[in-house]
């Protein structure tokens, strides 16, 4: 055990945050839930890449840095430092990407990895349908093989991202007689392509955070099949598995949410302190983003010697969110009779973009499969307790 | 920067679990309930042999001439067993600071051998745990600290609703027991001896927190109700899950308040107590979580779960209350002048580097 950064790290360290300093816009950019703000989040992807800074634990051959997780924590505590903008396509350099490592052919790598590396393609998860939530296996959207084309028909919906975005992974049912997570297969498709209705859905604050997407008579080139055909769902898992993971959600932001937190805090102690509890919940809140923190150089330092993530990462995404929700909780009992207050609002002075990340923080139990959905991995694969 | 054990530390920590799980049976715990000292000296010996007594007293002395990293994952052990003997108090918390007070060598082999107990009190006047059954207690007095043969000293029993624990009320004349050390030393190791107490007991709470989870859902696997086994209800699976959450998420701020200790980090203090407070919840809420799925079987004396609720309860008291060790994170964390936030974590062993 060895707690101190190596001299290589503390300079990688340094790397970083001179490149971010001189190219982390000044402005914080806009929503990239409007177009505008999409189009802004998109600019500074290819910034990132420029940098050579978009995908660095990407191995060297597809433009990434090949780095290990280590400097992967070292470079987004560096980023959330930063305040650098959200990544828009992270759902393709985070989980599509990695998947299309390991599955996809040489033709699919070298024609998707570097449109996404740019922000050129931005991607968005197909996974929900109205009636295939929680549980995912009852998918019917459907895509039949004709010749060297799929025949997409059926309807996904919830999806991030989608109303701007370029492309779409998702998985469809290709085996029509088939039950649950069989007959499944996992599928690229363009969202430009004939046939596809993105509908916006307004999230709580008001924009167009995720779609519906209506599939009709939708052709698809063989060549974004990933994966066999039927081996969807052990395709996704593996997508799943980097999201519930270590990628979807680094350490650095939430204790950059904590530190905040505790600035906050002080800045209002006097009126802060009528409630005990909001002292408590300011000390837990730093305590746990710590613990999530040192959890997760543990298990980066495992995976570094070759150790493999285990059903106890399950762990992770039900800690995580709802330490961002006491954390946004509490930042709204500070702000009291303030909170409300929309950040445009003449008196909103101070507020800062709490109320935001308290909505979005209400929506960490639900997505990337849901809390309850979590503790029954938990407790079942991590436990091995019995089967309901 | 690398956040793990070495293949010696994690074959150690397996053959003590072995040692263990054979020699501290929750049945030979409470054979110990009726005997006068509660403890088993000859379990003391068998520890001696296997190195565990002078695992932290310097190899010319007898002893392994370890540290506190190497240690942090056997006193998890002692708490996943709740261990009667003061194993804890002798390697992890009286050793080191006999060390740095400059005891003798002697007393350091004695320790080694297994032929020494310590018993520790933890700030002046409170309770000693085990200090008839140790030979030396380490104990306060006017700012001093001061070695004292037990033998020198009157004890009145304290029963504690943990059967196993022993604790006394210890009363020496002026004249008995040699200065270990005084003025800014004492200080010194008085503090340092708080973190290793606290430390200690935060491996233990973690430990404790492992085996209510693992005895509960070894239970709820087995007990049936409404034809099936109460391990399938979601209620009663989420109740464990919660307790697994809690409990993965102490393990690294334990280990590495152990790194903090034997670093002797500017940050030990704040590590130390983030530590004692995730281990003290995880026990906490195993021990909760662990009773309701029980149902009346964990509210007898029967059921083995009590030993390990009991030590908890005891436990998450002992070395600083929860919101002693809040208190101290406050003065810490709540000030302008410390920095947190994202890359800030490891800054003072990076600087001590
Ligand atoms: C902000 C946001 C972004 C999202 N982005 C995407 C995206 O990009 N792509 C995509 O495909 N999907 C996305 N989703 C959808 C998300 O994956 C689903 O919302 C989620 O899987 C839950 O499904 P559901 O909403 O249908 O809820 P339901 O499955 O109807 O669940 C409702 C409630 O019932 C509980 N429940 C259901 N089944 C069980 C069970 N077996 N045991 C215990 N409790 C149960 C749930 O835990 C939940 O509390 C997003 C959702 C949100 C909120």
């Amino acid at each position: 055990m060895e707690l101190a950064y190596t001299v290589d790290q503390q300079a990688f360290r340094q790397e970083v945050r001179s490149w971010m300093q001189a190219n982390v816009p000044a402005k914080p950019l806009q929503s990239f839930d409007t177009a505008e703000g999409f189009q802004q989040h998109r600019e500074w992807e290819k910034t990132m890449n420029d940098g050579r800074w978009g995908m660095v634990t990407w191995p060297e051959e597809f433009g990434g840095r090949g780095l290990d997780l280590i400097q992967w924590l070292i470079f987004e505590e560096e980023y959330y430092r930063a305040s650098a903008p959200t990544r828009v396509n992270q759902n393709g350099i985070f989980l599509l990407a990695p998947t299309l490592m390991e599955y996809g052919s040489d033709e699919q790598k070298a024609r998707i990895l570097p449109k996404m590396a740019t922000g050129e393609e931005v991607w968005a998860q197909g996974w929900s349908e109205p009636n295939a939530g929680s549980d995912m296996a009852a998918i019917r959207s459907s895509a039949e093989l004709r010749g060297d084309e799929y025949i997409i028909n059926g309807q996904k919906t919830w999806s991030t991202r989608a109303v701007f975005a370029d492309w779409l992974f998702g998985m469809f049912r290709t085996d029509p007689g088939s039950k649950r997570h069989h007959g499944l297969t996992f599928i690229l498709v363009p969202l430009n392509a004939e046939g596809i209705t993105v509908r916006p859905i307004p999230q709580l604050d008001g924009l167009p955070g995720f779609a519906e997407i209506f599939f009709d008579n939708v052709k698809v080139s063989i060549n974004n099949r990933l994966g066999g055909e039927g081996e969807g769902w052990k395709v996704a898992m593996a997508t799943a598995g980097f999201e519930r993971g270590l990628m979807l959600r680094s350490p650095a932001r939430f204790q950059e949410t904590a530190r905040r937190l505790v600035d906050l805090y002080r800045a209002n102690q006097e009126s802060a302190d009528q409630d005990p509890a909001i002292r408590e919940a300011v000390l837990s809140a730093y305590v746990q983003a710590e613990a999530y923190t040192l959890t997760t150089y543990q298990t980066a330092s495992r995976l570094n010697q070759g150790g493999k993530i285990g059903p106890e990462s399950s762990t992770n995404k039900v800690f995580w969110s709802e330490l961002d929700q006491m954390m946004h909780s509490t930042a709204m009992a500070i702000l009291g009779a303030r909170a409300e207050l929309l950040p445009h609002a003449p008196a909103a002075q101070g507020v800062g973009h709490w109320l935001d990340g308290f909505l979005f923080a209400q929506s960490g139990p639900i997505y990337a499969g849901t809390n309850e959905i979590q503790r029954n991995i938990i407790a079942e694969r991590m436990l091995g307790m019995p089967r309901a | 920067m690398n956040f793990t054990f070495n293949e010696d530390q994690l074959m150690f920590r397996d053959s003590v679990r072995d040692f263990f799980s054979n020699e501290v049976t929750t049945e030979s715990i409470r054979n110990r309930w009726d005997s006068d000292s509660g403890r088993d000296r000859a379990l003391w010996t068998s520890m001696a042999e296997l190195g565990l007594t002078g695992l932290l007293v310097p190899e010319n002395c007898g002893g392994l001439g370890l540290g506190v990293v190497d240690f942090i994952m056997l006193a998890e052990e002692c708490g996943r067993v709740a261990l009667p003997e003061p194993l804890v108090d002798t390697v992890l918390l009286a050793t080191p600071v006999l060390v740095a007070a400059g005891a003798d060598a002697q007393l350091l082999q004695s320790i080694a051998a297994g032929e020494t107990v310590c018993a520790v009190q933890s700030q002046a006047d409170a309770l000693v745990a085990d200090a008839d059954f140790a030979d030396k207690l380490i104990v306060h007095k006017a700012g001093n600290l001061v070695l004292l043969d037990a033998e020198s000293a009157r004890f009145q029993r304290q029963d504690s609703v943990d059967p196993s624990r022993r604790l006394f009320s210890v009363e020496w004349a002026d004249d008995e027991g040699q200065v270990l050390a005084e003025g800014d030393l004492s200080a010194e190791l008085t503090a340092s001896l708080y973190n290793l107490g606290a430390l200690g007991t935060s491996a233990q709470l973690l430990g404790l927190a492992q085996r209510m989870l693992d005895l509960s859902v070894a239970y709820t696997s087995e007990r049936q109700q409404f034809g099936k086994p109460i391990g399938s209800f979601q209620a009663v699976k989420h109740h464990l899950a919660n307790v697994a959450i809690k409990t993965e998420f102490a393990k690294a701020p334990v280990y590495r308040a152990a790194y903090s200790v034997a670093e002797a980090l500017s940050d030990v203090d704040l590590h130390v107590s983030q530590a004692r407070l995730s281990a003290g919840e995880a026990a906490i809420l195993a021990a909760k979580s662990g009773i309701q799925v029980h149902g009346a079987m964990g509210y007898t004396w029967e059921m083995d779960l009590h030993l390990f609720m009991k030590r908890a309860w005891a436990l998450n008291n002992a070395w600083g209350t929860p919101g002693a060790h809040k208190a101290r994170l406050a003065d810490t964390i709540l000030s302008a002048d410390y920095t947190i936030g994202a890359g800030h974590t490891f800054a003072s062993a990076s600087d001590a580097a």
